[in-house]
């Protein structure tokens, strides 16, 4: 019997955090990536990672409570045993992280230093510097290449994942890949396939995302027959730097240090920012959100940048919608922190914003959806049951998904600092999930199936590339993408409406049928870029629709999914018992939209398009309740859905002294 | 968003410029592959405002015309993170190496106003274009152990205390992207050499430096005093000098030069 084999696909800080715990457990791994795996585009991450630590917990911190963070800014829309399981291994990964040799910043006494993020109250962010995803990812980096050298791990890098090789029970035996360079078109045997292959940035046209975000291998497992979950939930990142190419991030660790947003009270005010007297300034969030001020959860940010800009009038500037984020006022210590990010300022915009105000603007930032996956919960504590084949795999046995390709962790939207998390938590379980999986296999190994079975995968690919590549079409690519981009980012984003959804899938298919046209400038066999990215925009046209569908159909407001028209009207009234009676009418909508909405979109790929379907989300570690940040009225609220609800789990504080009982 | 560049064409996959329109002359050194011989084209594409080298090079792939009206290939390049902290999109920008999208447009031509010339780095092998083979750095990094080796990824508590001024000085060493800048830039890193180059010299400084790490230190100074290490170094400091972050590998350089010369006096010792 051949050896068998795991093929991960992706090289970012899931992909080779499950590369680097499998080989510690002995397994082989073959390691694909389109990119050499230290310029994946988890270093883009810059502020850091979440962990309950010793200091919060002294506040009274707990794992618990970043669970309740965690899912309450996701709008309950996570299912929470494996919520619970990665809060509770957060002190851990930041523990062995810094064994790896991450140079997290420093206390004066040489403890790690913590910073804040948005949606919590507490300093629970371990930071090396504002490149953490940088600094983290070279460690898993440095990891793999000592595994490599000692022939545990094979990395194949240039190489992009087409397929999943399915045999005749459904069962994942391999991969389609094909060399970048030589387009050599091959398989590779595998035993248990896992995708971490990042978010779909790249359907927005421009967004914070690297240039390989165009989300391609998960189309390619969708269509393989893998489902995809919660597409819809797409995160619009509140402060990014606008550019010709990209809109490039500006981390929310420069708030969590202290930078403040604002606008001018006067429309448009010419002065130069730092002349404009503190009374003349609008600090928008500070003021609409005392609790959480510039540190709210991100769709709530960057919605009130949106408002105050596009229904306010009150972009800092004319015809280039911007807000200031201000950290002028910063010591000279923080702007240290925060130098990696300050420097891709002043670097792409030719600006100091130590002494001048950013101009920033919200940019699609992350994939809360993706990849449908699997977990096993664990009775007593309420978390995973870790020695189970099936945490983190899909519906595709032997084929587990793991990172922002996955969709487990963040709900309706994530918190900023979680997913460096996520992606390395679900990187270390499915090392012993897929060591179980392996165990449970015949003995035989996926190189033994029969040689048809992988020519079979092959052949489709290399003649897909041909016809696209012969085809004398006259649509352009970079046209379609470029159109599908201003669609997706007009409508799809941060305030939706019904009918432009609409009118954009009716745009989508016609991009598509476009699509079946599309001819290319180049059509050689070496190192085809061109092909790669056309063929990847046929991926993108599918997601599309995906996204937009799933937002369409979904009638509510949750995270980052805004649809106006279904808002609840929050309590005004002055007479106290008008208020109440308003406060118990939001209540009852809200319970009703619950009962209809909380559920996960399950999209399914058949011959006859896509379906969706909706499965129900495990709430039973923290019953949802409103999420009421700033919202007009959500004191009396807070205070009806206590009543409605009698007071039962509203509380967030962690039961002492037993475990989480499964069901409160 | 696309509600913030109504100012500019800032969506490209723009045809030919009208007339009135800035134009950026680009000129561009072509491989079709690594067997074939070189040439170069030349491109006109319209400016736009805080335009840089990677959306030159987009706007050419939507467009790909010769300012000669000659129908030719989009140009094959490397990119990804497009912020200037993956170090893919490294390639030789007016005769200078660095990242195509952190090199802005405008202050290309406040230096060179006739146009802007792009080129492949040349120390190492090229695929197509201005797309090259990095691989031998990556080599580099196994020869000299750069990682901790630790016992596992169990939980086995935190790592060692680390002051501030330890962490300040490992964390400028740990943001090199092994973009390649630095080898390019040196002398004595070529065909003819089989010099390992500044980058990962500087890498043997930081884990060397490591509390953890250092167990290795002696295996990374026996690589660094042997064939292609630290005495290949001519002292140019060219490395320093194209660093795109800055990292103070002429120090590391040094640093490593009084490592290996301990090192050396102690194995003659026998300790």
């Amino acid at each position: 019997m051949a050896k068998q084999h795991v093929v991960i696909v992706g090289g970012g800080l899931a992909g080779l955090a499950a590369a680097m715990k499998l080989a510690e457990s002995g397994i082989h791994v073959h390691l694909v990536s389109m990119v050499p795996v230290k310029r994946s585009h988890s270093v883009c991450a810059q502020g850091g990672i979440n962990a309950v630590n010793d200091l919060t917990r002294q506040q009274g911190d707990s794992e618990w409570l970043h669970l309740d963070d965690t899912v309450y800014g996701g709008d309950f829309l996570q299912h929470q045993p494996p919520v619970k399981e990665m809060c509770d291994w957060g002190p851990k990964i930041v523990n062995l992280l810094d064994r790896l040799g991450v140079p997290f910043n420093r206390s004066p006494e040489g403890f790690r230093d913590q910073r804040r993020f948005g949606g919590t109250l507490f300093k629970r962010t371990a930071f090396a510097g504002a490149t953490t995803g940088q600094q983290l990812l070279y460690a898993l980096d440095e990891q793999v290449r000592r595994w490599e050298s000692e022939g545990l791990i094979e990395k194949f890098e240039y190489w992009e994942f087409l397929d999943l090789i399915l045999d005749g029970n459904n069962q994942c035996r391999g991969v389609v890949i094909q060399d970048m360079f030589s387009m050599e078109v091959r398989s590779l045997a595998a035993d248990a396939v896992i995708l971490a292959t990042g978010g779909n940035g790249l359907i927005y046209g421009r967004s914070t995302m690297s240039m390989i975000c165009t989300g391609g291998a998960a189309a390619r497992a969708f269509r393989a027959g893998v489902k995809y979950a919660n597409g819809e939930f797409v995160q619009v990142h509140p402060t990014a730097i606008p550019g010709t190419d990209k809109l490039r991030l500006m981390s929310e660790s420069a708030r969590g240090e202290g930078g403040r947003v604002w606008v001018p009270r006067k429309p448009q005010d010419p002065r130069d920012p730092q002349s404009i007297p503190a009374a003349e300034r609008y600090y928008f969030l500070e003021e609409r959100y005392p609790k959480y001020g510039n540190l709210v959860p991100r769709d709530i940010a960057t919605r009130e940048i949106f408002d105050v800009c596009v229904n306010q009038g009150l972009s800092a500037e004319k015809g280039h919608l911007c807000v200031y984020l201000d950290v002028t006022e910063l010591s000279a210590e923080a702007h240290k922190k925060l130098w990696g990010i300050l420097e891709i300022y002043e670097k792409f915009q030719g600006v100091d914003p130590r002494t001048t105000p950013m101009k920033i603007f919200p940019a699609v930032h992350y994939t809360m959806g993706g990849l449908w996956v699997d977990y096993v919960k664990k009775d007593q504590s309420g978390g995973l049951a870790l020695d189970s084949l099936k945490n983190q795999m899909s519906n595709v046995p032997g084929v587990y998904v793991l990172g922002e390709a996955d969709y487990q962790y963040h709900g309706a939207n994530r918190l900023g600092a979680n997913s460096l998390l996520s992606c390395i938590f679900a990187g270390l379980i499915v090392g012993p999930a897929v060591e179980a999986w392996l165990k449970s296999l015949p003995k035989s190994s996926a190189s033994d199936s029969p040689a048809s079975l992988f020519d079979n995968a092959v052949k489709p690919h290399q003649q897909r590339m041909h016809d696209l590549i012969s085809r004398a079409g006259g649509e352009n690519p970079y046209h379609i993408h470029n159109e599908l981009g201003e669609w997706m980012t007009r409508n799809v984003t941060v305030v939706r409406f019904n009918k432009d959804l609409t009118a954009t899938l009716q745009k989508i298919d016609e991009l598509e049928e476009r699509y079946s046209r599309v001819g290319l400038a180049d059509k050689s066999n070496w190192t085809n870029q061109n092909f790669s990215f056309a063929r990847a925009l046929g991926d993108m046209i599918l997601m599309a629709k995906v996204i937009t569908k799933g937002a369409l159909l979904r009638d509510e407001c949750r995270g980052a999914h805004y649809k106006p028209e279904f808002a609840i009207k929050g309590p005004d009234a002055d007479d106290p018992k008008k208020l109440h009676q308003q406060a118990e009418q939001w209540c009852k909508e809200f319970k009703q939209q619950t009962d209809k909405w909380l559920k996960t979109t399950i999209a399914t790929y058949t011959s006859k398009g896509v379906e969706f379907s909706y499965e129900p989300v495990d709430t039973s570690l923290i019953p949802p309740r409103p999420r009421t940040y700033g919202l007009k009225g959500a004191e009396i609220i807070e205070k009806t859905w206590k009543e409605m609800t009698q007071g039962a789990a509203q509380k967030r504080t962690e039961p002492i002294g037993k475990p989480v009982t499964a069901n409160a | 968003m696309s509600t913030n560049d109504h100012h500019h064409d800032g969506h490209g996959g723009n045809g030919h410029g009208h007339s009135n329109e800035r134009m950026v002359s680009v000129r561009v050194l072509r491989q079709e592959n690594p067997h074939s011989g070189s040439h170069w084209e030349s491109f006109e594409v319209p400016y736009e405002h805080g335009m840089n080298i990677t959306t030159v090079l987009l706007r050419i792939a939507a467009n790909p015309v010769t300012t000669d009206h000659h129908e030719t290939t989009p140009i094959a390049y490397d990119s990804c993170c497009l912020e200037e902290v993956c170090g893919a999109c490294t390639m030789v920008i007016n005769d200078r190496v660095r990242q195509g999208c952190s090199a802005l447009v405008e202050n290309l031509l406040k230096d060179s106003p006739e146009g802007i010339t792009l080129q492949p780095m040349t120390k190492f092998p090229v695929v197509r274009d201005l797309l090259v083979n990095r691989k031998p750095m990556f080599e580099s990094l196994k020869k000299i152990k750069a990682w901790v080796h630790v016992d596992g990824y169990y939980d086995l508590g935190g790592g060692p205390r680390i002051s501030q001024k330890e962490q300040e000085k490992a964390y400028p060493l740990s943001c090199c992207m092994t973009c390649g800048c630095c080898v390019e830039a040196c002398p004595q890193f070529n065909d003819h050499s089989a010099f390992i180059g500044p980058a990962a010299i500087s890498q043997a400084v930081l884990f060397n430096a490591h509390p953890t790490a250092k167990v290795d230190r002696d295996d990374r100074l026996a690589v660094l005093s042997g064939a292609g290490g630290i005495t290949d170094c001519g002292n140019s400091q060219n490395c320093v000098k194209v660093c795109p972050k800055g990292i103070p590998l002429t120090d590391s350089i040094a640093q490593t030069g009084r490592d290996t010369t301990i090192y050396k006096f102690r194995q003659w010792f026998g300790r």
